[in-house]
């Protein structure tokens, strides 16, 4: 009974453990990682990323995947750059209407139709970055943010939209019956629809919910950047499966959350940033240790969950 | 539509869309069916064509493979790393290592019982961080055995495609014709069962992303040998997903239990030939993107199962 405890704590928890870890050994191995310019940047280039694996979490949970999120959110930056020269309103609802529009189309797709949501939003990662080419000439125009107050949302605020998202994540997935849905669905497809759940309904507000997110993150970070940068987003809903999954959230569904996987991110962030503490190390380090740090964590999950089914 | 008009669909569509596409370009696409053009889009096609026959294993488990780009970045790099020893030892190397790392992902899947997304996803992020660590820029090389397998042809008929031709007809067989393939499809029509009758699932398993992981590595040397230069940072960039497409727009269903090979690599050719269409008639990268994606969901929609998913 203990272990079994103990098994679901480290499964739930671990990476929250492990990224503790890694901060106090990076804390006093090098001078320059406990330092606020260090904290705020990792925080900073993280927040993106969060945002659209809080979105990419939902769908996991529900048993579902959406390879369409790097897609999403370069649309979401030259969409959110394009609509800038209006104001403040025009970049923000366009990229969240355009993007919203593409998660509604997927989860309708996957609802209605049964298709498997891996081909539908692998359908979706290609259509969508050729809606991106075409309206960005083939990537040769490059839209600048001209609105003050929009791009001051990228480079002050990013953080704490991040936080706010987070906190009302973890609300709708634990205290609504929507995020009871969700578990439901992706538990148990079959016996969540006879015990009267809308199963279609909440796959559609999932990927609804999805693509928002990433075309929210995507119009964040072209505020960042004061433009709409086009080659951006590639191998992006990877990462986003990566902290999800390093985060504790099974890739078979109805199990997870929210603090797993926003712990997952920052764990890739600080990764990242301890390689780069090393100095001589190349970015292409970064790739392996992720890679192996995945494996490691798909293996002991793996392995936490056989001894919990014996025990 | 009923049953069966989807069924045909499902089996002969990629034949015939692939056979109209040929037909229009006879007719509107200038030179089309001359040689050189016809070479040139053969010899775009195969490395897509090598992989996709592993890729069509792999799903016929009901499995995927999403490491099979990174696979073939690290074959790039084992090339460069090895080509001193010669051409032969080079390539031995890189076989080696897609044989290796699609054991890893196979041990993942086949004995810890990981998800074959996720750990093949690990492969997809760690390999290529291998393959850059290893050689960290492209490197043009001199060898004139490799470049020879590049580009030399037998009766007008690019080595590369002879063999990927070759690959295809020795799959099929093993497909149909073998022991080892009936159980791939049983594994992948029915897990539980095969287990329960005796099949070695997990051995099948793993040989099955052994030789995903072998046709990457070779697919990657091959694509190196054509370009005389190694560039693990850019080769097989999304491969994964272009082989999926041409096994699904090839009518193999991801729910697995089915392998349909020349049919994927239908699929291949489809895809190829779109792309080449489009261009040649002036219409941008964007319109190739989205009218790929139109035909997946369309190929998808014809092979799904009922009462599935």
């Amino acid at each position: 009974m203990n272990s079994e405890k103990l098994s679901r704590t480290l499964q739930q928890h671990g990476a929250v453990m492990v990224l503790a870890v890694l901060v106090i050994v990076g804390s006093l191995a090098f001078d320059t990682f406990a330092t606020a310019g260090n904290a705020a940047s990792v925080l900073v280039s993280s927040s993106f990323l969060a945002i659209i694996a809080i979105g990419m979490t939902f769908v996991i949970i529900s048993g579902g995947i959406d390879l369409s999120v790097g897609s999403l959110f370069v649309l979401g930056g030259v969409l959110a750059a394009y609509g800038s020269q209006y104001g403040l309103l025009v970049a923000l609802v366009l990229p969240l209407a355009a993007c919203g529009l593409v998660g509604l189309a997927q989860g309708l797709i996957i609802a209605r139709t049964g298709m498997a949501p891996f081909i539908v939003t692998l359908a979706g990662l290609l259509g969508v970055r050729g809606l991106m080419l075409a309206i960005s000439d083939e990537g040769a125009t490059t839209y600048l943010v001209k609105d003050a107050a929009f791009a001051s949302l990228g480079l002050t605020y990013p953080v704490f939209i991040t936080i706010g998202l987070a906190l009302a994540a973890m609300v709708l997935l634990q205290r609504t019956g929507f995020g009871q849905n969700v578990y439901a669905v992706g538990g148990n497809e079959q016996a969540a629809a006879l015990m009267g759940v809308p199963v279609a309904r909440t796959k559609v507000q999932v990927y609804l919910m999805s693509g928002l997110l990433a075309g929210l993150a995507g119009a964040l970070n072209a505020a960042r950047l004061s433009s709409g940068v086009t080659i951006l987003g590639i191998g992006l809903e990877l990462d986003a499966i990566a902290a999800v999954v390093i985060g504790g959230t099974l890739l078979t569904g109805g199990a997870g959350g929210i603090t797993g996987t926003v712990a997952g991110v920052l764990l890739l962030g600080v990764i990242q940033s301890l390689i780069n503490q090393v100095g001589n190390l190349t970015s292409s380090f970064q790739q392996v240790v992720s890679g192996a740090f995945l494996a490691l964590v798909v293996v002991a999950q793996r392995l936490l969950s056989k001894a919990q089914r014996l025990n | 539509m009923n049953e069966r008009a989807l069924r045909w669909a499902r089996d002969y569509g990629v034949y015939v869309a692939v056979a109209v596409l040929l037909l229009f370009n006879v007719l509107f696409t200038p030179y089309f069916l001359d040689a050189a053009n016809f070479r040139t889009q053969l010899v775009q096609v195969t490395p897509i064509v090598i992989v996709s026959l592993g890729m069509a294993l792999v799903i016929g488990t009901q499995g995927i493979d999403l490491s099979v780009g990174s696979v073939m970045s690290l074959a790039a790099a084992l090339v460069v790393l090895y080509l001193g020893y010669g051409a032969l030892p080079a390539l031995l190397a890189a076989l080696v290592g897609g044989a290796v790392f699609g054991a890893a992902g196979g041990a993942l899947v086949a004995y810890v019982g990981v998800q074959p997304i996720v750990a093949t996803l690990a492969l997809l992020v760690g390999v290529r961080g291998v393959a850059n660590v290893l050689v960290p820029q492209l490197v043009e090389f001199r060898n004139p055995d490799l470049i020879a397998l590049g580009s030399s042809a037998v009766l007008g008929v690019p080595v590369i495609v002879l063999i990927a031709a070759a690959l295809t007809l020795v799959m099929t067989f093993l497909v149909r014709r073998t022991t080892f393939g009936r159980q791939v499809v049983a594994i992948g029509g029915n897990r539980a069962a095969s287990e329960l009758s005796g099949l070695p699932v997990k051995r099948v398993l793993l040989t099955v992303y052994v030789i995903s992981g072998l046709l990457a590595a070779l697919a990657g040397v091959l694509a190196t040998a054509r370009l005389q230069a190694s560039d693990p940072t850019s080769l097989g960039l999304f491969m994964e997903l272009s082989a999926i497409t041409a096994v699904v727009v090839g009518g193999t269903p991801l729910t697995g239990g089915r392998i349909r090979v020349l049919s994927t690599v239908m699929g291949a050719l489809l895809m190829q030939l779109l792309s080449a269409t489009l261009i040649k008639h002036n219409l941008p990268q964007s319109w190739t993107q989205m009218v790929q994606a139109v035909i997946i969901l369309a190929a998808v929609y014809a092979t799904r199962e009922r009462g599935t998913r």
